[in-house]
């Protein structure tokens, strides 16, 4: 496989890379540099597990090709919390609120929950399910993601 | 092989229906993103995303169809990858955009070798499954949409099966003209999604609903009259007499959207 250059900033860290240009963004993100909290779920970007922000928009990365990470900023859920651990206001409400409970759909929640409070900072419960219908989850119900996101919005600081 | 959001083309790559031997992206052409309102309309270019087509200001006071079915497509992940040129290439036919560009009256222009242009009108874009006029060496660069010459009301709507992709089993699109005093229809255009090969026109209802006025009872007699004007197939969303089915209701739906926009 012939080797193609990138640059992209991780997680606020500007990195050039070398990937293979048959591989998709989350091979290269979970393979090569092992942020293991993008998961793959059904390969076929309708179930939200592989979420990663791209310059701010929610993608799915089992989707993306590799290569058009070339120039962009990507978030993870590594890259979520402050450098210290700090929890954002998302973070804290998924906790309080009961948001989560075997976790895996919950990296993509967090994610897509937070490009939404980015584009519309207090959202209306109706707004919110539709921005976040495209993010399954098996466990909750999502009664409970729901609540956090309203949480967080009124806390005004996602 | 040539690239606009990358969606279909990752998908078909995994399952090995396409293993092209050099892959070119178009996103870095700077001239085909632009969503913006010319002389007669708007110009949508090829690379736009669904979702920049669909939050358009321009695209939503012009033709809130074209927004609406933009919208539909999906999830925000697809919405924000994929792009307008790309789906019409793709020319899945339950796709949502293809019924509204086709009440729209929308116009497909392509660039050649040599800069050799085509514009060709979305009716004769779509050929069969997956197939459209647009040869290997030929790059979509956008659509033009004529703006509405006098105040039409639309409706796009969508029957959700429980599969798992977010397509539409039926998808109806339609926009007319109503007469301001009567309420009659003075001009329509119905087109659905999801019934054949490629989006078709309901011919045979547009014809029977101009000049009538709509009444619950009328709406329910021609709506019938689509059945005629489509050809379903089995598939997962749904069995061909099962989009029958809701292909007429979905179509009197659309049609009370549209006298129900009218009298508010």
């Amino acid at each position: 496989m012939s080797a193609y250059p990138i640059r992209c900033t991780f997680n606020g860290i500007e990195q050039a890379i070398e990937i293979d240009p048959d591989q998709r963004a989350i091979d290269l993100l979970r393979d090569t540099l092992h942020m293991t909290g993008v998961k793959e779920g059904c390969g076929i970007g309708v179930c939200g597990l592989c979420t990663v922000l791209v310059d701010g928009e929610p993608l799915s990365s089992c989707l993306l090709l590799a290569v058009f990470l070339d120039g962009t900023d990507v978030v993870t859920i590594e890259g979520l919390a402050g450098t210290k651990g700090e929890l954002t206001a998302l973070q804290e409400a998924f906790i309080t609120e009961g948001g989560f409970q075997c976790g895996i759909c919950t990296p993509g929640q967090l994610l897509a929950a937070t490009a939404l409070l980015a584009v519309n900072r207090r959202p209306t419960r109706e707004q919110a399910k539709e921005w976040m219908m495209g993010n399954l989850c098996r466990c909750t119900g999502y009664a409970g993601i729901l609540d956090a996101i309203m949480v967080a919005a009124e806390a005004g600081d996602a | 092989m040539l690239v606009s959001g990358g969606i279909a083309f990752t998908l078909m790559a995994r399952v090995g229906l396409i293993d092209p031997k050099h892959v070119i992206a178009l996103r870095s052409i700077p001239e085909i993103h632009s969503i913006h309102e010319t002389a007669d309309g708007i110009w949508i270019g090829a690379h736009a995303t669904h979702r920049a087509v669909s939050e358009s200001q321009i695209v939503q006071t012009l033709h809130p169809v074209i927004s609406a079915a933009f919208g539909a497509i999906g999830t925000i992940r697809i919405r924000a990858q994929g792009t307008i040129g790309g789906n019409l290439a793709y020319a899945d036919p339950a796709q949502d955009p293809p019924p509204a560009l086709t009440v729209s009256s929308a116009t497909v222009h392509i660039v050649g070798p040599s800069g050799r242009r085509r514009d060709v009108p979305i009716e004769r874009f779509f050929l069969d499954y997956y197939t459209a006029d647009i040869e290997p060496d030929e790059i979509i660069i956008g659509l033009s949409v004529p703006a509405p010459t006098q105040p039409t009301v639309s409706t796009y709507r969508r029957f959700n099966p429980r599969t798992v992709d977010d397509f539409p089993t039926v998808s109806v699109a339609a926009a007319a003209r109503l007469q301001p005093g009567t309420g009659t229809v003075e001009d329509i255009k119905i087109a659905l999604g999801g019934v054949g090969p490629t989006p078709l026109r309901a011919r045979s209802v547009e014809e029977a609903f101009v000049g009538i006025v709509p009444t619950f009872d009328a709406i329910e007699t021609v709506s019938a009259l689509v059945a005629d004007d489509i050809a379903p197939f089995d598939d997962a969303r749904g069995s061909a007499s099962f989009k029958h089915a809701i292909a007429v209701v979905w179509v009197g739906r659309a049609l009370r959207d549209l006298t129900a926009i009218q009298s508010s």
